[in-house]
């Protein structure tokens, strides 16, 4: 299982590192969107810290739908998702390498380069640790939801469109919960365990179901 | 082992066919022929489980395929119209991938005479992207040589191929349904496939 398992998150990582542009596409669209607030809002320094934690998350999200596209579109042109549907390893195991590919190629990059973008929008250290850390646990919720959604418009035409109005009304939870962390991060550090509880919550539910239900997904969209 | 009973697949409001009935012993080749649009990519399709029918059975071994589910895929080997390789992978890791998603264990040097055999050597690690249509063909059907499948569904395998390779792909074949395999397969070319039994299915009339 495990060997099936590191066979497809390594081929996925090798994959995305021999075309090197789509992972830096999303990292950059990240950057660019934070960045344009301060520009558009003016550089008020308490105006920025109190639109700083929405902004970053809301722009995680918006990044993190960008690259869902092309998490089964490339091998579901090349034949290659169909035979993983006609293997004998359970399909959910392999959606879940996936994922974890997909995460760690466009979600960890997002959570690295958080204290950059926090420091645009003077964010305490304490503030910014704390949006690392929810970030953290939030993106792999990200890739886990979309999955099912990027599963379920493979191959429609117009899916990405339709992939934002699926997926974007369930990602709310999550930057509900993960920019409040960050905000009453600057009145008391100790509110924020509820916060973060109640995101590694949402990620224990998610690591459960997504995959299985983005297999059953798979399985629909590919007849 | 390969049984269909009354098996029914519709397109949209399109009957492909209906009451098909066949059953494959060991051994045993079939040929499904008929015109373009006459259903034979939807049947191979139907018969690895990618295709729901909207009425019929299929069992191997006995049992109904559906409920068989990972133990029947692991029997099986689909080489549909799309290759199946990803072309930023060299051969050799296109089908080191294959082979431990099939759960066969095959290691490097098992790899590399495969590809040298099907007439790739000197190719195995470049992007399968670079090599020409044919080539790319050889890679994937380089897995017939790997596999341990019992039942072969092969969808026109022999298009893109050259005079060799065709020649190769039948040894390969009739060495499979000699040692008691099974194949399923469409071809529009005159292949003569002289071995073991050999039973033609004719779609659309």
């Amino acid at each position: 299982m495990l060997r099936v398992f590191w066979c497809i998150l390594t081929r996925d990582l090798t994959l995305a590192l021999r075309r090197r542009t789509d992972v830096l596409t999303t990292l950059f669209f990240f950057v660019i969107v934070v960045s344009l607030f301060p520009l558009g809002v003016g550089t008020e320094h308490q105006v920025l810290r109190i639109l700083g934690p929405g902004v970053v998350w809301v722009a995680a999200l918006l990044a993190s739908m960008l690259a869902l596209e092309r998490l089964f579109a490339a091998d579901y042109e090349d034949g290659t998702l169909e035979q993983m549907l006609l293997t004998a390893q359970p399909l959910a195991l392999l959606v879940l390498a996936k994922i974890a590919a997909h995460w760690l190629l466009t979600g960890l990059p997002l959570v690295l380069i958080a204290p950059l973008v926090g420091m645009q929008y003077h964010l305490s250290e304490t503030a910014i640790g704390v949006m690392m850390l929810s970030l953290l646990l939030g993106t792999p919720i990200l890739s886990l939801i979309g999955a099912i959604g990027a599963a379920l418009t493979l191959g429609l035409r117009g899916g990405g469109i339709l992939l934002s109005l699926l997926i974007l009304p369930l990602y709310i939870p999550v930057l509900v919960y993960g920019a409040g962390a960050v905000e009453v991060s600057v009145i008391d550090l100790s509110d924020t365990m509820p916060y973060l509880t109640l995101l590694g919550a949402f990620l224990m539910v998610a690591l459960t179901f997504a995959p299985v239900a983005s297999a059953a997904a798979l399985r629909i969209s590919i007849e | 082992m390969l049984e269909v009973t009354k098996l029914e697949c519709r397109r949209g409001d399109r009957r492909l066919f209906s009451n098909l009935d066949f059953a494959l012993g060991t051994g045993t080749l079939l040929h499904v022929r008929g015109r373009n649009g006459s259903g034979k990519t939807t049947l191979l399709r139907t018969l690895c489980g990618l295709f729901t029918p909207d009425a019929g059975d299929i069992r191997w071994q006995g049992e109904s395929i559906r409920r068989l589910g990972e133990d029947y895929r692991r029997d099986l080997l689909y080489f549909g119209h799309l290759n199946g390789i990803k072309g930023d992978l060299t051969g050799i890791e296109n089908l080191a991938v294959a082979a431990t998603l099939d759960g066969d264990d095959v290691d490097r040097p098992a790899i590399w005479a495969a590809l040298g055999r099907i007439g790739l050597a000197g190719f195995e690690d470049l992007p399968t992207r670079m090599l020409s249509q044919g080539q790319k063909k050889r890679v994937a059907l380089a897995r017939l040589i790997l596999t341990r499948s019992k039942l072969w569904v092969l969808d026109e395998p022999f298009t893109a191929l050259d005079v060799d390779a065709v020649i190769l792909l039948q040894s390969l074949i009739s060495a499979h349904v000699e040692a008691g395999g099974l194949a399923v397969l469409t071809t529009h070319q005159e292949v003569p496939l002289t071995s073991g039994q050999v039973e033609r299915l004719d779609l659309g009339n």
